[in-house]
C-alpha cells in the first residue's frame, strides 16, 4: 500500500499540470501582498466605511500579516477547490484515458486499494497545497508586513461587526482554520474522485466539479431568505467557510473579545461533521460503483 | 457637648450655604486655580470601548498632557480605535483654549452628590465648542460630568470618578460617552460563514448608536518635565 | 497437459447486447493460443474478463486451475497482459515507466535487471526518452516489457501487433516465440489477422459475434488432409457431376466459376488426371488451407456461415 502511495506521489510530482496549481497560488498570493503594499489603506477604507468618521485608527498597523492572510485566504479558497479539482477529477479517468487504468487494475492490488491510495494522494496533494497557501499567505505576509492585532470585518445577518484578535491569540486561530480548510477542499477532492471514477476523460470530472462548486457557491450567496433557510444547509460549500469560524472570537457581556475562545464552536464542529459527512458519501459511492465498474477503456 | 454639636453643624450649614451661593465665576476660577498647578502630566491606564459594531478588547493606554493644552491619548501597543472627540478627556485644556461667557444653571445632583451646573459658552464664533455644560462638585472642587456639543463631532458626555489624584483635579475613571453612527457592510462582500444563529430584528433601531469609552488611569506622573516628543 | 486457462459458458452482456455468448475455451501450459476473430468479435471483452476488467454475466474463469474472482491477487501475480494500444504514462521516460510497473508487481528491481527488460524488447538506448516521443511500435515494445517485468507464467497479448510497421510485427512475432521457446511461457494472443496466428500459434480458437465458431490445433486445422483445391475448368457443370462420383458431396462445392473441393493436398495429380482425362481442360489449381477459408467466410459475410455448405 505504501509503495503505491509512493508510485502515486511519483506520478503526480512529475506531471506539469501539479505545479499549475503551486504557480497559480504563488501569483495570486504575491499580487495580493504587492497591492496591499502599495495601496492598503483604500481596501481599509472600503471595510471601514463611516466607522472613520467617529474612530481615529492606525491603518497601517491594521494591514498587518495576520489580517493579510485572512484577506488573502478569503479570496483563495474560492479558487483552491478548481485547483484540488485539477488532481482529484484526473485521478481515475486520466488513467483511462492514457490507457494505464487497465494496466493499474491488471495489476495485484484490490480495486477498492488503488481508488483508496488515489485518495490519499489527492488527499496529500491538498495538504502540500494548504502548507504552500500557509507558507506564502500567512509567512511570508508576517515577513513583509509584521504582526500586529487583527481585525475581522464580518457581516453577522444584519450586523456588521469589526472583531479585534489580540495578536498572541491569532496563531491556533490560523492553525485550526487550516486544519478545517483541509477537511473542506478534502470533500472537493473526493467529490472530484468519484466523478472521475465515471469518466473516461479528465477534463469532463475536473469540469463538472468545478462547476458544481461554483454552482452552490454562487447559490449559497444569492442572499435571499428563502435561499438562506431552505437550499443553503443542503449545499456543502456553505460549510465550506466554516474556517472563519475560529476568527469569530468570543464577546463578553461587556462587548469584549474573550481571548482564546470562539463565538460558536458548535456551529464549528456541526459543518466539520457535515463536511465529514460529504467525504464518506463521496468516497463510499465512489468505492462502490469503482468495484462494480467494466474497464472499457 | 450638644451645644458644640448644634454650633459644629450651623457652622457646616453655613458654610455650604455659602458655597452653594457662590459665584460660578469664582468657582470656575478656584477650579482653574487648582488645574494650573498642573504644567503637564503623564497617566497610564485601560482603555475599554463599548460600541454595538466593535468588539475590541481592553487597551492599554497612555495620556499626556503639558500646558497649556498639548494632549496625547495613545495606546502602548496593538491597534486601536480612538473615539474621534477623546481629546476632551482631558478638563485642563478646556480653560486654556476658549473664553467664555459663563451661565449659572443652578444645582443638580450626580450620584448623591450635589453639584453646580454652569454653561460655558465660547465667545469666539468659529470655535469648534458649541456649548460645553459642567457639573461642579463645589466643595472639592472637582469637575464631575462634562456635557459638550461641537459642531463636528456632536454631542459628547464625560462622567468622572476621583481617587488618589483628586487634589490635583485628575480623575481616576472617564467614561466617555458619544455618538456613533450604524456600521454596515454590504452583504456578500465578506464571504461570512452563516452558522444560522444571527437572528436580530432589532437593528431598524439602529441608525445611530451611543458608544462609550471607559478608561481607567492608575499611575499618574505629574510635573515631570514631559517632553514635547510625546505629542508628535 | 496442465490446462492455464479454463473458460467455461463465459457470457457477457452490455444492456442488451451480447458481446461474448456462452464461450468456452482451455489454453494449456506452454501454448501459444491464438485468438482469432474479427473486430468487435468478443476478443477484447473476453480478454478483459480473464484480466478482472469485466465482470461476466455468467459462466465461469479458472487460471492456474483456481476460480479467478476467488483468487484475484494471486492468480494476476503470475499474469502479463497488454491489452490493446498501452498508451504508458507519456510523461515519463520508459525506465521510469517499467520501474513504476514493477513497483506495482510487488517488485523492487535492480537498475540492471530493468536494462536488461528493456534490452528484451530492444529499447535499451532510449530507456531514459520520455514515452511521447516514442513510435507506435516501441510503445508496444514498451508494453510487452511492462507485462514481463514480473516475469509472469501467462502472457496475455491483444492485438500485439495492431498499428505496427512490417518490421515491428516481424519483431514481435519473433518475440513471442522466444518467450514461448526459452522461457516456456504460455501465451494467449489475440489477433484479426489469420495470417499472424498460424505462424505462431500451436492452438487457436475463432469466434464470431461472441460465439465460438472453432477451437483446435494450428496442425490439425492446417492439415493437408483438409486443404481445399479450388479450379477453374472449361465445363464445370459437369466436372462436378464426375467429381461427386470420384468424392462424396459434401467436400465438394461450386463457387462462382471455380469448384472447391477438400481433400488431400496430395491428392491434387490425381484430380488433374481424372479430370482431364475425362477431357475436361482446367486453366487454374490453387491451394488453400481451410483454416483460411473458414476465417475469410466469417470475414466476408455478416451471418454465421457454416463452411462448405450452402
Amino acid at each position: 500500500m505504501f509503495s503505491l502511495l509512493q508510485i502515486e506521489l511519483f506520478k503526480i510530482s512529475r506531471r506539469p499540470r501539479t505545479y499549475i496549481a503551486f504557480a497559480a497560488i504563488t501569483a495570486i498570493v504575491l499580487i495580493f501582498q504587492f497591492a496591499f503594499k502599495a495601496d492598503g489603506e483604500s481596501y481599509m477604507n472600503l471595510m471601514l466605511q463611516n466607522v472613520q468618521d467617529s474612530f481615529d485608527l492606525d491603518k497601517s498597523k491594521a494591514i498587518n500579516g495576520y489580517f493579510m492572510c485572512y484577506i488573502i485566504l478569503n479570496t483563495l479558497l474560492v479558487q483552491v477547490p478548481i485547483l484540488v479539482s485539477l488532481i482529484a477529477g484526473d485521478a481515475i479517468s486520466g488513467e483511462a484515458n492514457m490507457g494505464t487504468l487497465r494496466l493499474m487494475l491488471t495489476k495485484p492490488y484490490n480495486r477498492s486499494q488503488l481508488l483508496f491510495v488515489k485518495f490519499l494522494a489527492a488527499f496529500l496533494f491538498t495538504i502540500f497545497l494548504l502548507v504552500w497557501i500557509a507558507i506564502l499567505s500567512l509567512f511570508v505576509s508576517l515577513l513583509i508586513f509584521g504582526a500586529d492585532d487583527m481585525l475581522i470585518f464580518r457581516v453577522k445577518g444584519d450586523e456588521s461587526q469589526i472583531l479585534q484578535i489580540s495578536k498572541d491569540d491569532v496563531l491556533w486561530r490560523y492553525f485550526a482554520a487550516f486544519g478545517y480548510a483541509a477537511v473542506a477542499l478534502t470533500v472537493i477532492a473526493t467529490l472530484g474522485i468519484l466523478l472521475s471514477v465515471f469518466a473516461e476523460n479528465s477534463i469532463g470530472p475536473i469540469v463538472a466539479t468545478v462547476c458544481i462548486v461554483l454552482f452552490f457557491t454562487i447559490v449559497s450567496n444569492i442572499n435571499v431568505p428563502i435561499i438562506d433557510k431552505h437550499v443553503k444547509p443542503w449545499l456543502f460549500t456553505t460549510y465550506m467557510v466554516g474556517w472563519k469560524g475560529f476568527f469569530y472570537i468570543g464577546i463578553d457581556n461587556e462587548g469584549q473579545p474573550i481571548k482564546g475562545s470562539l463565538e460558536n464552536w458548535p456551529a464549528i464542529r456541526n459543518s466539520l461533521v457535515i463536511l465529514i459527512a460529504h467525504i464518506a458519501t463521496f468516497l463510499g459511492i465512489a468505492f462502490y460503483s469503482f468495484q462494480k465498474k467494466d474497464i472499457l477503456s | 457637648m450638644i451645644k458644640n454639636s448644634t454650633s459644629l453643624l450651623l457652622l457646616l450649614l453655613l458654610f455650604n450655604q455659602q458655597i452653594f451661593a457662590q459665584d460660578i465665576n469664582v468657582l470656575l476660577a478656584n477650579i482653574k486655580t487648582k488645574m494650573s498647578k498642573i504644567k503637564d502630566y503623564e497617566a497610564e491606564g485601560q482603555m475599554k470601548t463599548k460600541v454595538v459594531f466593535l468588539k475590541l478588547p481592553v487597551a492599554a493606554v497612555k495620556l499626556y498632557f503639558k500646558n497649556p493644552s498639548k494632549f496625547k491619548l495613545k495606546t502602548s501597543k496593538g491597534i486601536s480605535f480612538i473615539p474621534k472627540g477623546a481629546v476632551n478627556v482631558n478638563m485642563n485644556s478646556l480653560f486654556n483654549e476658549h473664553n467664555f461667557t459663563v451661565i449659572d444653571a443652578g444645582t443638580d445632583n450626580i450620584n448623591n452628590v450635589k453639584v453646580r451646573v454652569a454653561k460655558l459658552l465660547p465667545n469666539d464664533d468659529n470655535s469648534n465648542l458649541v456649548l460645553s455644560t459642567l457639573y461642579i462638585d463645589p466643595v472639592n472642587l472637582l469637575i464631575i460630568k462634562n456635557k459638550t456639543t461641537t459642531k463636528e463631532n456632536g454631542t459628547y458626555e464625560l462622567m468622572m470618578n476621583y481617587n488618589k489624584y483628586s487634589s490635583y483635579g485628575l480623575p481616576d475613571e472617564i467614561l466617555f460617552s458619544f455618538n456613533t453612527k450604524d456600521y454596515k457592510l454590504p452583504k456578500g462582500l465578506t464571504f461570512d460563514f452563516d452558522d444560522q444563529s444571527a437572528k436580530n430584528p432589532l437593528s431598524k433601531t439602529n441608525k445611530a448608536s451611543k458608544g462609550e469609552v471607559k478608561i481607567t488611569l492608575n499611575k499618574y506622573s505629574i510635573n515631570k518635565n514631559l517632553s514635547d516628543e510625546f505629542f508628535k | 497437459m496442465t490446462p492455464i486457462i479454463e473458460v467455461n459458458q463465459l457470457c457477457k452482456s452490455f444492456d442488451r447486447f451480447n458481446a461474448v455468448n456462452n464461450l468456452s475455451f482451455t489454453v494449456n501450459k506452454g501454448d501459444i493460443f491464438g485468438f482469432l476473430g474479427e473486430n468487435g468479435a468478443g476478443k477484447s471483452t473476453t480478454i478483459r474478463m480473464l484480466l478482472t476488467l469485466i465482470q461476466p454475466t455468467s459462466g465461469s474463469i479458472q487460471l492456474f486451475g483456481e476460480a479467478l474472482q476467488q483468487n484475484r491477487k494471486s492468480i494476476l501475480q503470475r499474469v502479463g497482459a497488454v491489452i490493446e494500444k498501452p498508451d504508458l504514462y507519456k510523461y515519463l521516460s520508459a525506465y521510469e515507466n517499467l520501474n513504476l510497473f514493477a513497483k506495482m508487481s510487488g517488485l523492487k528491481l535492480s537498475k540492471d535487471s530493468l536494462m536488461k527488460q528493456l534490452d528484451i524488447v530492444g529499447l535499451a538506448n532510449r530507456s531514459h526518452s520520455k514515452v511521447k516521443t516514442f513510435s507506435q511500435g516501441m510503445k508496444q515494445r514498451l508494453g510487452i516489457a511492462v507485462a514481463l517485468v514480473h516475469d509472469p507464467q501467462l502472457i496475455i497479448l491483444d492485438e500485439p501487433t495492431n498499428g505496427l510497421d512490417p518490421q515491428g510485427i516481424v519483431d514481435i512475432r519473433n518475440l513471442i516465440i522466444r518467450l514461448s521457446q526459452e522461457r516456456g511461457k504460455t501465451i494467449l494472443v489475440s489477433s484479426h489477422l489469420l495470417s499472424e496466428i498460424e505462424l505462431i500459434a500451436n492452438r487457436l480458437l475463432i469466434i464470431h459475434k461472441g460465439e465460438k465458431v472453432v477451437e483446435g490445433s494450428v496442425k490439425s486445422l492446417l492439415d493437408p488432409a483438409e486443404t481445399i483445391i479450388k479450379i477453374e475448368t472449361s465445363d464445370n457443370q459437369f466436372a462436378i457431376q464426375l467429381l461427386n462420383k470420384w468424392k462424396s458431396n459434401e467436400n465438394i462445392e461450386r463457387k462462382e466459376n471455380e469448384i472447391h473441393i477438400k481433400m488431400h493436398k496430395n491428392d491434387t495429380p490425381f484430380l488433374i488426371r481424372f479430370l482431364t482425362e475425362n477431357n475436361i481442360d482446367i486453366f487454374s489449381v490453387k491451394h488453400v488451407n481451410s483454416l483460411e477459408d473458414y476465417f475469410l467466410n466469417l470475414t466476408k459475410s455478416d451471418t454465421h456461415v457454416q463452411p462448405f455448405t450452402n
